[in-house]
């Protein structure tokens, strides 16, 4: 890594952007969960807890969540292993953290004969950082189960940890064909190189090049999430896991250290396979050299919306009146404000924007802030797909779960990389 | 017995096809209820509650007469057929002299009570009944759950007896049941029955 103080700041800069990133994604994904999970499910979701009368939608009752996790009372039990105990939801929640340091949010940045890039670890290693971190997450399970001197806990620890272990095997060669097409470790090469088009119109995205291995990393990122159906070592409802013996807040660290696994997961996803920080069919030059009409374009898109949406709240408000009494009535008009004054403010920005355009930096920047956009668009869908798939699926039975580890994607993504290879070397590479 | 299980087709044995399949069940749920919420069978309570039915066994309340005194004789009828023990009466003599008895204290201890009907089956003279639809009875001492006589009277329909029939509202049922208004009093909300505010109850001694 150079050190240059561009460069070092441009890396401290997306490691705090990161690190905001997967923080705030958990309480949008428990929120997502929530209420898309009652969706579908024909019921209503949280709607109640509200500030100062303004509900947003549920939201408040992931803050309310964490509060009340906060104030539980922490018990540790007086024959657990202490020290292996409290370290586990740390490991747990950094290694989580951790895994996200390759990824990049946006393409690099030529600065004044230096390039900034917009990964928090520009190494040689690239992919092999995720495995090898991501790997280290089994040991908070580990110590979990076995620190926490429950037999149920041990049990389930074990099976947590067998389960991960299987489908580390299946998500890395799935990666190692992607890894094959593209030539390349390094996550930002990879992303630049499903910039280009195949056949005339189709994008080189990972999922184009390589469709099987995309729909088993899917697969296989799912159960390293340990979520729904591969979720049986957490269980909930039928069988134990093992976090039995944790309370208060370390347990709301193994439950925010899974939703950050969900949103690196789904970063992984997009970054191998669908294409990053890329816009389809728009290379990064074109972005900059339209930045004088995509800018307002979008801004005034956003005012559209905005106008939109307000008369949609104003309708809103006339139901809510008949419904309630209280300060809940006042939220249709407290919307119908915030957009209206949101509208008029996007719509002077992009008048603005249009009468002075960017000069300078000014344009690769925006043109960088529109592909973190793009970028945050398909991590959300990506987490949303978790979510959507974890409340249509059953539940796999463990020996189900491990026979599909090991008999289905492991040789699966095998045949994957001699077929790859194989054609590889036919058209002559 | 062996259950014959039909051969799957390669499309079907991967699942993924299915996989799709449910997911768009799922979404078509997830997007059809997001456009049309007040399509969903959720009841928002307590802004708007469910109807109960006829039959259903809710707070006790004493009837009366015409003139406006409790059909109740003290009979002891459904104190002694209360599996929970929880109706105290003690009697006293009626002024009237073609009734014997009437209740000086009629206590109801509604934490003890379980809601079986027992006393309204019991009762000869149809003095007891459950159904006022009062299912809120909530409270933050357990003193306010000994309801005393004065408080089963109590009872907005019971207040003009004679025109009872031109003072039922419309909708009423067979057995008195009137639905929740539609929309509740400006600062009011729908929790019926403030159980601490209306009296004093005293734990008698020999509970």
């Amino acid at each position: 890594m150079s050190f240059l103080p561009a460069a070092f700041l441009a890396s401290a800069a997306t490691a705090v952007l990161v690190w905001a990133i997967e923080l705030s994604m958990i309480p949008v994904l428990v929120w997502l969960e929530r209420k898309g999970s009652a969706f579908i499910q024909d019921r209503t979701g949280p709607n109640r807890a509200a500030v100062l009368g303004i509900r947003l939608g549920g939201i408040i009752h992931t803050i309310a969540d964490v509060v009340k996790l906060m104030f539980k009372e922490d018990v540790t039990p007086r024959q657990v292993n202490r020290f292996y105990y409290t370290l586990a939801p740390m490991i747990a929640m950094g290694i989580a953290l951790l895994t996200f340091g390759v990824i990049p949010i946006a393409d690099d940045l030529p600065l004044r004969g230096s390039v900034l890039h917009w990964q928090v670890l520009k190494i040689d290693a690239g992919l092999l950082w995720v495995f090898a971190v991501g790997s280290l997450g089994v040991l908070a399970i580990i110590f979990a189960g076995w620190a926490s001197n429950n037999h149920y806990a041990i049990l389930g620890g074990l099976r947590s940890s067998a389960q991960l272990v299987s489908y580390e095997l299946g998500l890395g060669l799935s990666a190692l064909g992607i890894v094959m097409v593209f030539g390349t470790l390094d996550l930002n090469a990879i992303v630049q190189a499903q910039g280009s088009i195949l056949f005339g119109f189709l994008p080189k995205w990972g999922i184009v090049v390589q469709p099987l291995a995309g729909i088993l990393f899917l697969v296989a990122a799912i159960a390293e999430c340990n979520r729904t159906p591969f979720d049986l070592p957490e269980g909930e409802s039928e069988i134990i896991g093992y976090h039995v013996e944790y309370s208060s807040l370390k347990f709301a660290l193994f439950f925010m250290a899974e939703y950050v696994n969900i949103v690196v997961a789904a970063a992984l996803t997009t970054t191998l396979f669908f294409g990053g920080w890329q816009i389809p069919w728009v290379t990064t030059e074109s972005l900059e050299a339209h930045t004088g009409i995509v800018g307002p374009a979008i801004l005034a898109g956003t005012a559209v919306v905005a106008l939109a949406l307000m008369a949609l709240s104003l309708a809103w408000s006339r139901k809510l009146h008949r419904l309630y009494t209280d300060a809940r009535r006042h939220e249709g008009t407290f919307w119908a404000i915030v957009l209206g004054i949101g509208a008029v403010a996007a719509a002077a920005a992009a008048y603005f924007v249009y009468a002075h355009p960017l000069g300078g930096i000014g344009p690769a920047v925006f043109a960088r802030v529109v592909q973190f956009g793009a970028f945050m668009a398909k991590v959300v869908f990506f987490s949303f797909l978790f979510i959507w798939v974890r409340w249509t699926l059953p539940r796999f039975r463990y020996d189900q779960l491990m026979s599909l580890g090991w008999k289905n994607i492991l040789p699966l993504a095998l045949a994957n990389v001699a077929v790859t290879g194989i054609v590889l070397r036919w058209i002559g590479r | 017995m062996k259950v014959p299980s039909p051969r799957l087709r390669w499309y079907e044995r991967i699942y993924l096809f299915e996989i799709l399949r449910g997911m768009a069940v799922t979404m078509c749920h997830l997007a059809g209820n997001l456009f049309r919420q007040s399509a969903m069978p959720t009841v928002q309570w307590p802004e708007e509650t469910k109807p109960l039915a006829a039959r259903l066994k809710s707070r006790h309340r004493l009837t009366v007469r015409e003139d406006g005194s409790p059909k109740c004789v003290a009979c002891f009828m459904c104190q002694a057929a209360c599996p929970a023990r929880c109706i105290h009466i003690v009697a006293e003599e009626s002024d009237d002299p073609t009734i014997e008895k009437r209740p000086a204290v009629f206590d109801i201890d509604l934490l003890r009570c379980v809601f079986c009907g027992y006393c309204v089956e019991a009762c000869p003279e149809d003095a007891i009944r459950m159904d006022t639809g009062e299912i809120l009875i909530v409270s933050d001492r357990r003193d306010d759950f000994i309801v005393d006589k004065e408080f089963l009277l109590y009872d907005k329909r019971e207040k003009e007896p004679l025109d009872r029939k031109a003072n039922e509202p419309e909708g009423t049922d067979d057995a008195g049941l009137t639905p929740p208004p539609d929309t509740p009093a400006e600062g009011e909300d729908r929790i019926p029955t403030s159980y601490g505010s209306r009296q004093n109850a005293k734990i008698p001694a020999e509970w």
